[in-house]
């Protein structure tokens, strides 16, 4: 049984695809309003995971359990719509399980882009696009929020912007999120919890504003810079080029460590 | 007029009015191989009807079905990729079923199930046309949005909570119908022809899925129209003059100026 107020809870979930495991021992659960951010390396198995949390894989070790009837809003990584398909931004929204006219219009309102209803699907851009699948998975009335790495090809002001955006939605729609993000340092600042994949959990903990931090600042050239938060690793190991898990070394510093956690992941910047 | 042209004219038009949706399907799924391969097995359909006594429609609609749900299930083990599998299943289940015609020693006019044999259509054949258009319709009404669901993003819709393996197979059994009764109009070698031209033509002219599949059935009913005409006044064969008149019609909107599709 799952605990009054828990939306999901993954124990010691494990996923292996022909032969290769993805994720292994996995302990993760989100409570009612949370904001979990789940961080990681290209290849960490983040998106997995995702897809156990959506129900399009079964664990092949371990218990998923989700709160019944939980309804949970997912904006997918990335949508490719075929050009053969004449589809513009509101029949595209028309085509979610919910939808209603009503419905449609409000979030279109709520996410800023009713003058885009219109608009064939085909011709939007990065940014634009997003807002359209963050809407779809709004129509839902989501309890919980699953965003596979919003900000992806996103410059830095835009995901300072989208995550203002997603921070005010949640607090209208009083449901939780998790969010998936390649960028192993910058998080949403509203993040109550980061956790950090690399095929097990690495570590999880809280991010620190990026507001209170000039250096962050001036590094990316921040001019609205509320809506992004640091995470700062702290690892009890290292993994290797092959993603094995090797101890500590005992001179290494505290600095240090938190680069060299992924020796093949890609560093932000 | 005599009769049989009218009898053919409203067969065609039922097939069309029901090609037109599912077509657009075919289109939208990168799936006219798949359709093609399916019609390929309508003939083995045809001669295991024949040799079993049953009604060749459901033959033909049995066959195709379980067709596409072998190769569904071969598709998932990925061992070799899909358009040569579609390539390997049309043609054994052609060969099968020629074979079969043969070894049954089935008196059999395989020119017209190749070709369609419009001409012949009796009101029998129309009873039937119009009852499976009916039936298609109907659930094409039902099942729309999650139907258009699974064209645009599988993984979405089945995130979403849409049935998405059994609106598959949904999907493919109706299009096993469209070609089990396109079969009499344009045969086995055309009937991808018949789904796919109208409703690519039909994608120059709409803004929006509902109104390509309306158009792909209008426009499929003036191929149907058109190639019957041809048919008549220059004694050519059915089949093919329809297939050629919807191509004619597909480039015509493609010749069109480009409507400039300015947002509202």
């Amino acid at each position: 049984m799952i605990q009054p107020g828990t939306l999901i809870e993954l124990e010691h979930v494990g996923v292996t695809l022909s032969g290769k495991s993805i994720i292994d021992h996995i302990d993760l659960s989100i409570s009612d309003n949370e904001i979990v951010s789940l961080i990681g390396p290209n290849g960490a198995g983040k998106t997995t995971l995702v897809k156990v949390v959506l129900g399009l894989i079964k664990p092949t070790s371990g218990y998923f359990r989700k709160q019944k009837g939980l309804r949970i809003g997912y904006m997918p990584q990335k949508l490719h719509i075929e050009n053969t398909i004449p589809l513009n931004v509101k029949s595209f929204l028309s085509i979610s399980k919910k939808a209603s006219p009503q419905k449609v219009s409000r979030v279109l309102d709520q996410v800023n882009i009713a003058h885009l209803a219109h608009h064939p699907m085909q011709a939007l851009s990065g940014g634009e696009l997003q807002r359209v699948l963050l809407a779809r998975a709004l129509l839902r009335q989501p309890q919980l929020l699953v965003l596979d790495e919003p900000a992806q090809g996103v410059d830095i002001n835009g995901q300072a912007e989208l995550y203002n955006l997603i921070t005010e939605i949640r607090v209208q729609y009083q449901c939780a999120v998790l969010m998936i993000s390649h960028d192993l340092h910058l998080v949403m600042s509203a993040t109550d919890r980061v956790v950090c994949l690399n095929h097990h959990v690495c570590c999880s903990g809280h991010p620190e504003y990026v507001s209170n931090d000039p250096a962050y600042r001036e590094l990316f050239g921040l001019e609205k810079a509320d809506g992004l938060a640091v995470y700062a690793h702290h690892h009890d190991h290292v993994h290797d080029e092959h993603g094995n898990i090797i101890p500590e070394h005992p001179r290494q510093g505290q600095e240090e460590e938190s680069n060299s956690a992924f020796s093949k992941g890609n560093r932000d910047g | 007029m005599a009769d049989f042209i009218w009898n053919a004219l409203l067969a065609g038009i039922g097939v069309a009015l029901i090609a037109g949706p599912l077509g657009s399907f075919v289109v939208w799924r990168r799936m006219s191989y798949f359709g093609d391969t399916l019609a390929h097995s309508a003939l083995l359909g045809i001669a295991l009807g024949i040799a079993l006594d049953i009604n060749l429609n459901i033959a033909i609609i049995l066959c195709c079905v379980l067709l596409a749900v072998t190769l569904v299930s071969l598709q998932q083990r990925r061992i070799i990729s899909t358009d040569t599998l579609l390539g390997i299943l049309a043609h054994s289940t052609l060969s099968l079923g020629i074979i079969f015609i043969g070894l049954l020693d089935i008196r059999l006019d395989l020119m017209a199930y190749l070709f369609g044999d419009l001409l012949t259509v009796t009101s029998t054949d129309l009873m039937w046309i119009y009852i499976s258009v009916l039936v298609c319709a109907a659930l094409l009404l039902v099942f729309w949005r999650p139907l258009l669901a699974i064209c645009i993003d599988e993984e979405l819709a089945e995130a979403e909570g849409y049935p998405v393996a059994a609106l598959r197979l949904l999907m493919m059994l109706l299009i096993a119908i469209v070609i089990a009764l396109a079969m009499k109009v344009v045969g086995v070698l055309l009937i991808t022809s018949l789904m796919i031209i109208p409703a690519a033509a039909a994608r120059r002219l709409a803004l929006t899925p509902e109104s390509m599949a309306l158009s792909a059935s209008v426009l499929g009913c003036m191929a149907v129209a058109m190639g019957l005409f041809a048919s008549a006044t220059f004694d050519t064969a059915t089949g093919p003059s329809i297939v050629i008149s919807a191509t004619l019609i597909f480039l015509c909107v493609y010749a069109l100026p480009a409507r400039i599709s300015k947002p509202t």
